[in-house]
Formats: structure tokens, C-alpha cells, sequence
């Protein structure tokens, strides 16, 4: 099958590629860009650990082929640290809030909350829940998760982040 | 999982599109937001020969009100639905539903047109679409033609729509204001199908029912429109024998699939039970 030239930007970074029409984006930016901080988890659109950030949208890259992301715009985990290195106010709140456990989900869990917090700055509880209804964790039972995102909501929203009695 | 190889498509108009589906055949699909047809491919259940991608094709996205009629374009997102305002205020069963389909990630490139003409029983928006009277919008290489929605599902995943026709837009008459609307959806986790759903859109006028549409998603192998159930309720006030009456011809209808969802009898059980709620919570809304 003759292969399609295709040019994104990933992270801040032209990049481009030579890809099969059926080339998943999620297969194109581990193995050829080889950033591999986005996982595969179910490969079925389910569980949400290949979740990335695409031209302001949340969306599943095993869902979606490579040629369909030309020109586009992404984030992926290792797009997540802030300019001079240090964590973000997510990536901080999973640390501070143990949001992971084996972190398998985390890198998904990141760029769906990154989303979230785009579009509904101060979240509840409900609608972070909600929020990341799409990115399954085996691991944590979602609580310190949640904790997670609301830290990273106070943080970035400059107030003082109280835990909410258990 | 990888998906068998296939040519790509990204045509730039519909009148390109229909063409390049008429000329490639029965071995071309078009694809939508693809979060049907990708997952399909990937388990090589579909194995199209060519892809039409339609993210390329002009006029086919937004939310239009024209006097008392909404048109939603067909690549038109779920995510665009529900932050649609226009949509909010006049069909916000719409709004409802959306919120109940699959999950965040999907709802950004799931669209309306997608739901609708796959014929998928388990969609949940071709019932609201038999509950508003809604109007497709169809081109082929022939020309663009309109069908019912009612007149439109003939079998699971066997639509109206001709070999090389896409949906390009949907119209719906806006309800009358006031109206009452549920969308009760009984599903095991968030991003399932329905077990079973029920659409309601009601008109209340002295304490009695005066109008009255339901419609039913996954209990049959198309979206059915349950108009013995609403004749039950139209001039009651809701009362519990008239529920029961509702729910009992509703049943009568009902013929879903026994799946992993459950058995034959359960899901007609619960079936009667989303048309009782969402009865009740229509009639609650209406003013």
C-alpha cells in the first residue's frame, strides 16, 4: 500500500512521516516519533490510556488513523512539564495526591484532566468524574485521582487546595 | 490491533464524495467520526477496501435555526451538541441524550450524522429523532432527496440510505415551548449501550397530557416509535394506571436482542420501566 507523507505538530515540534493509510495515530507517535509516554492500553476505545490532546480536542489516537492528524496540532505526556523542566500543576497533583499507583493510565489521565481544566477551570467533584468517565485505572479507585485534578485546579486558579474530609 | 489495508480518501465537497463512493462501490465506506467504523475495522470485522474521510468536506458541520426548525450538519460532534446553546434552549433533549453517549473522548468525534445513519440499534439519537419528527437531508451522485426519520430504519444497520448516499444534515421541528422532554437510558457503566432507553417529548395542558411522542433505543433491531403507548397517556393526567398502560404497549413492541445486557424478558422489563420514568420526568418539566 503506497505510504502518505504527513506533517503535524507534536509537543511544540514539526514533525512529519511516511505512514499507511492504516497506520493508527497512536501507532505513529510511539513508533515513529517514538514517544512512547502515550500507552496502548485496550486498543479498543475504551479505556482512555492513549488519550492525547489534539486541536484542543481529548481524543482516543488508537481511535483514529495517522493521515486524518495532518496539520494537526498535539500534546502528549512528554508535552506536559513546563517550559524550564519542572512539573506541571497536573503532573504535580498526581505526585502530590498519589494519583497513580502502577501509572499506567497516568499519561491519559493527564491530557483528559489538561482538557477538562481548558474547558471548566474550577471543576466539582462531579464533573471531574465525569470528566474522565472515559480513562479507565485499575489501580486507585479514581479517589486520588480526582484529589489530583482539584489540586492542580487550585494551583493553576492560584488558591489554596483543601482536601475534602474523607 | 491493526486494521486491513485500504485506500484514503479525503475529498474536499459532497458532490466529491458521492462520486468518489459511486465510482470505488460497495468496497468504499464513508467515514464519519469513525468511532463505530475504526473500532470495526481494527477487529477486521469491516474491512472497507476504501476510506472517504468527510472531516474534509465544507458545510457539513453547525447548528442552523431557520424560524421553528433546527438543521444539524452531519459531521456536527456530539462535544459540538452539547456546547451548542441554540441546542440547549430548544431541543434540550438533545442535550440530554449526548450526555449519555459513550464518553468525553468519543463525544469529540462522534457526530449526529454517524449516530444516526449507521443504524446501529443500540444509537441512542435515532429514537429522539422518531420523538421530534425529524427530516433527513440524503445526496447520492442523483441529486439530494429527503426522508422521515420514521420512514428511514429498516433493519439493524439497514438504513433508507441508497449505495453511494451519505446524510448530510438533519432537520428537526422545534418543540413547542414548554414542552416536557426525558431521555431515560438504562445502561451497565458509562460508554455502554443501552440495556434499554426511552425518549419522551410531551406537551402538558391543564394538569392532562395533550401531546405525546416516545420512541424506544435497543429493543428491537431498529429504533421504534411506541405511538400505541402515547395514544395510552394523550388526555390522562399521568396517573399510574395510564403509566402502566403506556408501559404495557410499549412492551407489546419490544422484541430486543438477549445479549450480555441480559435476557429477552429483562430487557422488556426494564424497557416498560424507562418509558414509566421518562413519562414522569417529561411531565415534570413541562410548563
Amino acid at each position: 500500500m503506497a505510504k502518505t507523507h504527513v506533517t503535524m505538530k507534536v509537543n511544540g515540534a514539526e514533525v512529519e512521516g511516511l505512514v499507511e493509510p492504516r497506520t493508527l495515530l497512536v501507532h505513529f507517535i510511539r513508533e515513529n516519533l517514538q514517544l512512547t509516554g502515550t500507552h496502548i492500553g485496550c486498543e479498543t476505545t475504551h479505556c482512555g490510556a492513549c488519550t492525547i490532546d489534539i486541536d484542543g480536542m481529548s481524543v482516543k489516537s488508537c481511535t483514529m488513523f495517522a493521515v486524518q492528524a495532518q496539520g494537526a496540532e498535539i500534546t502528549t505526556i512528554e508535552g506536559m512539564a513546563n517550559a524550564d523542566g519542572t512539573l506541571s500543576a497536573l503532573q504535580e497533583g498526581f505526585r502530590m495526591m498519589h494519583g497513580l499507583q502502577c501509572g499506567f493510565c497516568t499519561p491519559g489521565m493527564i491530557l483528559r484532566a489538561h482538557r477538562l481544566l481548558q474547558e471548566i477551570p474550577s471543576p466539582t467533584e462531579e464533573e471531574i468524574r465525569m470528566g474522565i468517565s472515559g480513562n479507565i485505572c485499575r489501580c486507585t479507585g479514581y479517589q486520588n485521582i480526582v484529589k489530583a485534578i482539584q489540586y492542580a485546579a487550585a494551583k493553576i486558579n492560584g488558591v489554596e487546595f483543601k482536601e475534602a474530609a474523607e | 490491533m491493526i486494521p486491513a489495508a485500504f485506500s484514503y480518501h479525503r475529498p474536499a465537497t459532497v458532490a466529491d464524495a458521492v462520486k468518489l463512493l459511486a465510482d470505488l462501490g460497495e468496497d468504499a465506506r464513508p467515514l464519519a467520526g469513525g468511532h463505530s467504523l475504526v473500532p470495526m475495522m481494527k477487529l477486521r470485522l469491516a474491512t472497507p477496501s476504501h476510506l472517504v474521510d468527510l472531516h474534509g468536506v465544507a458545510g457539513l458541520k453547525g447548528i442552523r435555526r431557520d424560524g421553528n426548525k433546527v438543521t444539524i450538519g452531519a459531521m456536527t460532534t456530539q462535544h459540538e451538541l452539547l456546547a451548542s446553546e441554540e441546542i440547549a434552549n430548544s431541543l434540550p433533549i438533545l442535550h440530554e441524550a449526548a450526555l449519555q453517549i459513550a464518553d468525553p473522548q468519543v463525544r469529540y468525534r462522534g457526530t449526529i450524522g454517524g449516530n444516526v445513519a449507521n443504524g446501529d440499534p443500540g444509537n441512542d439519537m435515532p429514537a429522539l429523532m422518531l420523538t421530534l419528527g425529524a427530516i433527513y437531508q440524503l445526496h447520492g451522485t442523483g441529486g439530494a432527496r429527503e426522508a422521515l426519520a420514521s420512514d428511514f430504519y429498516q433493519g439493524a444497520y439497514f438504513t433508507a440510505l441508497e449505495p453511494g448516499e451519505i446524510l448530510t444534515s438533519v432537520t428537526i421541528p422545534v418543540p413547542a415551548a414548554g414542552h416536557g422532554y426525558a431521555y431515560e437510558k438504562l445502561k451497565r457503566k458509562v460508554g455502554d449501550y443501552a440495556t434499554a432507553a426511552a425518549a419522551v417529548v410531551l406537551t402538558m395542558a391543564g394538569g392532562k397530557v395533550a401531546s405525546c411522542a416516545i420512541a424506544l433505543t435497543n429493543l428491537h433491531e431498529t429504533p421504534l416509535l411506541a405511538a400505541e403507548a402515547a395514544k395510552a397517556v394523550i388526555g390522562t393526567t399521568l396517573d399510574a394506571a395510564s403509566r402502566k398502560k403506556a408501559a404495557d404497549a410499549a412492551q407489546a413492541i419490544m422484541s430486543p436482542a438477549a445479549d450480555a445486557r441480559g435476557p429477552v424478558e429483562y430487557r422488556k422489563h426494564v424497557g416498560g420501566i424507562m418509558v414509566t420514568r421518562a413519562l414522569q420526568r417529561a411531565a415534570s418539566r413541562a410548563k
